[in-house]
């Protein structure tokens, strides 16, 4: 028998974990009336689709637990984007190994991609500009900036060995003949190249490398600590003697430079630099934290929230075009989990605090 | 017995107006002192000054024996100074043990090279201040928003006393609070001052400041004019003198208060405590 206490205690337990039975839901729903949804190629797509939300989101994830939002990362892909491809190409017409020209390219977006955060930091802290202005002003500046540098165009042909980076994966491996790293094996037959199975795009590598690092500095550190206080209370982490400013200045540059990751990973997938891409990313990106359990006030929120949030969009994404619904759909679908969201954690205190 | 916190003849004027006028004081290790006074008369200008948030015109700050300059709150924090506001500055987000912690956060190592935070060091040294203090909380790993307001100001006291605070200053420490909770925050002076922390309380609630304090100290328009021994006086005298219906012993301020003292009078006695900051502090 299972009394009154003990159905409310399992309610509050499922609400709290409405997110993952959503996703699971999603999953279940999509493996049904879908074809071949649950198939290993599908869920690296899904991987792959969600690599530039997943990026954007986790910078944002710092941003918003400490109250402030960053909206210049939507142009910010692009932004680093075209910077990236426009360094690869010229150092490849310059008669530069592609070795050397793909790493400067990378390097000089990644390290360029910090100016804007640096900016708005700067703006925020020092200057109290409200980061939703701040950012803003960014958003169009950066975007300003990615279409002078590519001249309006999109930047094609570079250099090879983006694609081969771009559209390689971490494993291959052919039941019973060949197993190997980054390279596909060699003196295969064309049978044998189609039955090779590909296993976790390098590209998704490369950004749940950065993700972990960032969410263990999040969840464990003493930098983690104190972005979580300031969300929590300014006046708090002022009067412990936090530096507070510098403090926002490092975190808006934490999100700066996972758009850049982000405008880099969207040269690598799709082998060209575009001033516009990525900023339809932007709302999936403030979403997937949202949905991740971060309040838009600060204080609370998780990178483990944040990628469930990301793979929800993700998985639903795919899902409508393995069904062949119009992806306009998805617009609608992430505006009403957004909305769902927001009034979960509105009412999930109530049920939480009806317990006590 | 040397004070530990002796100020002389400070003065602090805003513009034109003097808000504090010679003030001289002496706190005790241990003692619980009332700093009392009408809205303007100069308590919060003086702790202010006490705790490095304004600097005096004139006058001297002897804190453990030596002559001191508090330069800005920071500085008033290392040599041991606490005041708790009544907003309290804590993370609201943050559990207990965190709050305590708060920007000085014990690290251990991890694997061998990355510093992270160590919860099970700072969980069992919070808990062990908590105890001393007397201070029950449901549990530490809760959120101070989960708190009531009696249990965050204790919170708020631990971490001063933690970190090793000489001097506890109070404003209006149980303005906010239920009765139950009043007397817990009450209990908990007499627990610090019983343990050799001396506290500087401001409150309008005279009968709480009468059940901690052992001697008071009345100001009126930015001067002392007067100090009593708890056990030596009443009530009735106390608004008496703050209110100037009764002259002070060391200033003769007393012209032209009649007008304002009925209700001044009336304003005490009903303990209507949430009093509005003084105007002219903030300036």
């Amino acid at each position: 028998m299972m009394d009154k206490a003990d159905f409310r205690e399992i309610l509050v337990i499922l609400v709290k974990r409405w997110i993952l039975i959503f996703l699971a839901i999603e999953l279940v729903f999509f493996a049904v009336f879908g074809t071949n949804y649950l198939s290993l190629r599908n869920l690296q797509n899904i991987l792959l689709t969600s690599t530039v939300v997943l990026l954007l989101a986790t910078g944002q994830t710092f941003v918003i637990i400490t109250g402030g939002i960053d909206l210049s990362v939507g142009f910010m892909v692009g932004f680093s984007g075209v910077i990236c491809a426009k360094v690869m190409v010229s150092l490849q017409a310059a008669g530069i190994s592609q070795s050397v020209a793909v790493s400067s390219g990378i390097a000089v977006a990644l390290i360029l991609g910090l100016l804007p955060g640096l900016i708005n930091g700067l703006l925020v802290a020092r200057l109290r500009v409200p980061p939703f202005i701040a950012t803003f002003g960014m958003y169009g500046i950066a975007y300003g900036f990615a279409e002078i540098i590519s001249n309006n165009v999109p930047i094609h042909n570079l250099p090879t060995l983006v694609s081969s980076i771009g559209h390689g994966y971490l494993i291959y491996w052919l039941p019973e003949k060949a197993f190997t790293f980054f390279k596909i094996p060699e003196n295969l037959t064309r049978l044998e190249l189609q039955n090779l199975v590909p296993i976790v795009p390098n590209v998704t590598v490369i950004a749940f490398i950065f993700v972990a690092i960032f969410a263990f500095i999040l969840a464990k550190t003493r930098f983690g600590q104190h972005t979580y206080a300031i969300g929590g209370s300014v006046d708090a982490a002022e009067r412990a003697g936090i530096n507070v400013k510098r403090h926002l200045i490092k975190v808006y540059m934490i999100s700066s430079f996972f758009a850049s990751l982000a405008g880099v990973c969207y040269v690598l997938m799709f082998i060209t630099g575009r001033a516009p891409a990525g900023s339809a990313r932007l709302l999936d990106a403030v979403v997937a934290v949202v949905i991740g359990g971060a309040s838009l006030y600060g204080g609370t929120g998780s990178i483990g929230g944040t990628i469930i949030g990301v793979l929800i969009i993700g998985v639903l994404q795919i899902g409508l075009v393995n069904l062949g619904v119009p992806t306009y759909n998805l617009y609608i679908a992430v505006g009403c989990i957004l909305i769902l969201a927001v009034l979960v954690d509105q009412f999930l205190p109530k049920l939480v605090h009806g317990k006590d | 017995m040397k004070p530990l916190l002796e100020v002389r003849n400070i003065t602090k004027r805003f513009g034109g107006l003097t808000a504090v006028d010679n003030m001289d004081m002496k706190i005790f290790p241990g003692e619980v002192v009332g700093l009392l006074g009408d809205n303007g008369a100069g308590k919060s200008t003086l702790i202010k000054v006490i705790s490095g948030v304004y600097r005096a015109n004139k006058g001297k700050i002897f804190f453990a024996g030596k002559e001191t300059r508090i330069d800005n709150p920071m500085h008033a924090l290392k040599i041991g100074i606490e005041t708790i506001y009544q907003d309290l500055a804590l993370a609201e987000n943050l559990n207990v043990y965190s709050n305590i912690f708060l920007g000085r956060e014990k690290l251990k190592r991890f694997l061998g090279l990355i510093k992270i935070l160590d919860h099970d060091y700072m969980l069992a040294e919070s808990r062990k201040v908590l105890d001393q203090l007397e201070i029950e909380v449901p549990s530490l790993k809760k959120q101070i928003r989960t708190l009531s307001g009696g249990q965050r100001q204790a919170v708020a006291i631990s971490r001063s006393i933690y970190w090793d605070a000489k001097l506890l200053i109070m404003d209006e420490p149980t303005a906010a609070l239920g009765v139950v909770e009043q007397k817990n925050v009450l209990n908990l002076i007499k627990t610090l001052s019983s343990q050799d922390i001396p506290v500087l309380i401001i409150s309008h609630q005279l009968h709480d400041v009468f059940s901690v304090a052992s001697r008071l100290v009345i100001m009126r328009r930015g001067k002392k004019i007067a100090e009593r021994m708890t056990k030596e006086t009443t009530t009735d005298e106390i608004v008496g003198l703050i209110v100037g219906s009764i002259p002070g012993d060391y200033h003769d301020v007393n012209t032209d208060t009649a007008k304002g003292s009925d209700v001044n009078r009336r304003h005490f006695a009903s303990k209507s405590g949430k009093n509005h900051r003084p105007k002219q502090n903030q300036g």
